[in-house]
């Protein structure tokens, strides 16, 4: 068995995961990130949008500092955020944007003098100042007070992911792609590395390290509809649900955008509708002026997603070979406007649907985009759990987005919290020594080995991996979606249990030799499962609509009850539900919960008196 | 009527000591807006669980998908079948270490690359985080981020004949990356010390001209600007040199 050494073991070589991992070189340890596919090729790549960060350099964002961004932050989580944490993260924002100006992410600048802006259709006037010349310029993003977010085109992911590589690079941090942690080596107590399964040859691998951090972005893939790229299917939670010991934060928590394209899911621009797109029906009809007469298409992502599946849901969805779906109309807005301020969007769908959306209908569907729940860690980005064992990023509850993250927050929060948690990573391992228990090793690294000998050689069953992830993702597409209900969540609940069992029953088709993707599959799927239940067993008790979470049959936000961050743990592998725990979603309170100033306001207050029957 | 589309797609498994390289075909019914990514994924996971190809971010932003598409180097993400005849063929990128079937080893070639021309800013200036950032114009950012684009799918090296030649080439992908460092005002390399890495055949002067990597780059990145560009300061860099001594 090859057996490598290194001071920090990065599993997922993302913008977080990477980040971090300059730190700890720049402290003068060795580090090396284990990740899918080439480092490069790493989800974060794929954000357009940008940072927030509040440097208050544009016109617009005149007047901004870390105080306005982190009540942004703390409204937008819907009071479930840690403060502390969303605190830390306003603060260090600006100085992170100024420090990958230096490694040479080429930020848009200001550009002085006048100029104009759309908003809600309409024409405004902005004037730039010659002092601020050349500084860091930031657009508009929504719920946010101030023009914040920090950009390089529509590349903003690529563009820093391309400069925080090279930095690695140059400091000498090993990314080892087409590489898989399989799973953590621990003892109960102290995490020591990871058993991972290369790529390129279909062996396993040994990787023991003094700290281990899991970065390894959503988990978006065990829904049917994400935007989220392939590699993030949960990979790298699933070493970590697996120790019993390291708990899962806030997972019921999920993200949904409106406007993902049929197929494929690819995410098309707010900016559409923002500019006087409309929603249509199987009727060609538009719906969203009837639920919503003030705000209509403009409403924000969570109410447009609700009422698109409440239509869908009436019997008004165009069916297609890949699911229902609605029309999104930008034809109105003529070619001019679409091949230039909509480009982006004019391109994905004559790229990706041979779809010409100035003569032609875009087929949408509320989409996954993004998991606010994850590793739950302390602000210093320490799992729960386990000695040794951090995790930073989307992978992460470290938990600066509650319950709903802002638009342009995600991104900067991998770099932030990459920078902030790879220097507590460095101040861990100062002085720091570990045993390694050379039983502790080969008993994990045995018990692998069987598990793909028995996975190959069908020993519990052939049930095919793509059949089970199927039922996995429609449970959760059912039961776990936008609308939730006590009904839909017990069935949801029960029907992923059976799904578990058929997922222990899994055997390969094929041979399994080599970089077998079949095999890659069967190895995630029972965890996949797992996360699939934790999602959705922490959605059915959570009895309150928060943020992203929205039961139908309990409407109103309870700040009485629930101002909490569900734990979930998978606690002995025989389990069939997981065990959930309670903590205070925050510990410290700048901001007392209150109305978020847009969206519903219907609050229980935490001092409003209990009834028995709340109905 | 839909079509039936037959998929003729290269299958070796390096890893099976029974496995040979050879041809295989799949039959599929062609659907709306059908993709390569579609196409691939359905052939997996309905006719052949073993079938070896790489996607990640589907959308034409990641560059993972590289392939060779009835003969042209292209993106698989962004391919779509109503472009294609019935019968098509679907191979490994040449040039880069083959993994199995239609996935190549691309990663450890660009890690290398990275290397090579160090690719990174060359500053002697410490960041100072009490301080406001350096200024620069738009212009030189926008500049930059359009040499940044590059997603390094590997299709301009799988379609460049010096590159077939010459195991050590840069490559387009290699000779933009030094040309997006070039540009860059934070970078205090000079003309001298870009020299040594591209002012030979390896690099900038190994290139034929032949431009089919303009032709492939599914980014459209303006590749014959930049290798004519190169080639022109270099060629000055040498004769300054020259004439020095």
């Amino acid at each position: 068995m090859q057996t490598i050494y290194t001071d920090v073991l990065v599993i997922g070589a993302g913008l977080a995961g990477e980040r971090a991992a300059i730190e700890a070189a720049q402290a003068g340890f060795s580090a090396i990130c284990l990740s899918l596919v080439p480092a490069r090729r790493s989800h974060s790549s794929a954000a357009m949008g940008g940072m927030q960060a509040a440097l208050g350099n544009c016109a617009k964002g005149e007047g901004d500092c870390p105080d306005v961004h982190f009540s942004d932050t703390v409204k937008g989580s819907d009071w479930g955020c840690d403060q502390e944490v969303a605190r830390l993260f306003a603060d260090n924002a600006p100085i992170e944007m100024r420090q990958l100006a230096h490694w040479g992410v080429p930020w848009n600048r200001v550009v002085p003098g006048k100029d104009t802006y759309f908003k809600g259709g309409k024409i405004f006037d902005k004037e730039e100042k010659e002092e601020n010349r050349g500084l860091i310029t930031a657009r508009d993003f929504g719920g946010t007070a101030k023009w914040r977010t920090c950009y390089v085109s529509d590349g903003t992911g690529h563009s820093v992911l391309f400069t925080v590589d090279n930095v690695c690079a140059q400091l000498g941090v090993e990314v080892h792609d087409k590489t898989e942690a399989v799973a953590l080596i621990q003892d109960g107590t102290t995490c020591f590395g990871a058993v991972a399964r290369c790529l390129r040859t279909g062996e396993l691998r040994v990787y023991l390290a003094k700290a281990t951090t899991i970065a390894t972005g959503g988990f978006g893939r065990i829904y049917p509809c994400t935007t989220n790229a392939v590699i993030c299917d949960g990979g790298g939670h699933i070493p970590a649900i697996n120790t019993g010991v390291v708990p899962m934060g806030n997972m019921e928590a999920v993200q949904f955008h409106p406007t993902g394209i049929v197929p494929t899911d690819i995410l098309v621009t707010e900016g559409c509708r923002g500019d006087g797109g409309t929603l249509l029906d199987v009727n060609e009809e538009r719906f969203m002026n009837v639920y919503e007469p003030d705000k209509q298409e403009l409403a924000s992502r969570d109410v447009v997603s609700r009422w698109m599946t409440h239509h869908i849901r009436l019997g008004k969805g165009v069916k297609s070979p890949y699911g229902e779906h609605l029309w999104l109309d930008i034809r109105h807005l003529g070619e001019k406007h679409i091949t230039g301020k909509l480009r982006e969007v004019y391109e994905i769908c004559t790229s990706f649907l041979g779809v010409d959306p100035i003569h032609q209908l875009i087929p949408v569907r509320p989409t996954q985009h993004y998991s606010m729940g994850g590793v739950r860690t302390n602000k210093d980005g320490h799992a729960y759990g386990l000695k040794g064992l951090f995790s930073v990023g989307e992978a992460a509850c470290w938990d600066m987005h509650g319950f709903n993250r802002l638009g342009g927050n995600s991104l900067a929060e991998t770099v932030v919290a990459g920078g902030i948690v790879g220097k507590k990573i460095a101040e861990f391992l100062q002085g720091c020594e570990v045993t390694f228990n050379s039983a502790v090793i080969d008993s994990e690294v045995k018990k692998q080995q069987e598990r793909i000998q028995n996975v190959i050689s069908c020993k519990a069953g052939t049930e095919s991996v793509y059949k089970v992830k199927k039922a996995m993702q429609d449970a959760l597409h059912k039961g776990a979606n936008i609308f939730r209900t006590d009904a839909g969540l017990t069935e949801c609940v029960e029907s992923l249990q059976e799904t578990l069992e058929r997922a222990r029953k899994v055997g390969l088709k094929s041979n399994g030799k080599g970089v077998n993707p079949e095999l890659s599959a069967a190895l995630k799927i029972e965890g996949q499962v797992k996360m699939a239940l934790m999602v959705a067993y922490g959605a059915l008790k959570r009895t309150e609509s928060r943020g992203s979470h929205n039961r139908e049959d309990f409407t109103a936000r309870n700040d009485r009850d629930w101002l909490s961050r569900t734990l979930a743990y998978w606690k002995s592998d025989s389990d069939t539900l997981p065990t959930l725990e309670y903590e205070a979603a925050t510990n410290i309170f700048h901001i007392p919960p209150g109305d978020r100033g847009y969206g519903k306001s219907e609050i229980i207050k935490a001092d409003d008196v209990k009834t028995t029957d709340k109905g | 009527m839909a079509r039936e589309l037959k998929f003729n797609i290269f299958r070796y498994n390096p890893q099976d000591p029974e496995s040979t390289p050879h041809m295989e075909s799949f039959v599929l019914e062609e659907t709306d807006a059908m993709t390569l990514f579609i196409v691939l994924n359905r052939i997996r996971e309905e006719q052949d669980p073993s079938l070896q190809f790489d996607f990640c971010c589907r959308a034409g932003i990641c560059g993972s998908c590289g392939m060779v598409v009835n003969g042209r180097p292209s993106l698989a993400c962004h391919t779509k079948t109503r472009d294609l005849p019935d019968e098509i063929t679907l191979l490994p990128l040449p040039v880069y270490q083959l993994v199995g079937d239609l996935s190549v080893d691309t990663g450890s070639w660009f890690r290398e690359l990275y290397d090579t021309v160090e690719s990174w800013i060359h500053t002697k200036k410490a960041f100072d985080p009490t301080a406001p950032e350096e200024r620069m114009e738009n212009e030189v950012a926008e500049a930059i981020y359009e040499l940044d684009r590059c997603v390094e799918c590997g299709c301009c090296v799988a379609a460049c004949g010096t590159a077939r030649l010459r195991p050590d080439f840069l490559g387009a992908a290699g000779l933009n990356r030094v040309g997006r460092f070039l540009i860059d005002p934070r970078d205090e390399r000079t003309e001298q010390d870009y020299y040594q890495v591209i002012g030979n055949d390896m690099g900038i002067f190994g290139c034929m001209g032949l431009l089919a990597c303009e032709d492939v780059c599914p980014k459209h990145m303006p590749l014959q600007d930049q290798l004519g560009f190169l080639r022109k300061k270099m060629g000055i860099t040498a004769l300054k040199t020259f004439f020095k001594k």
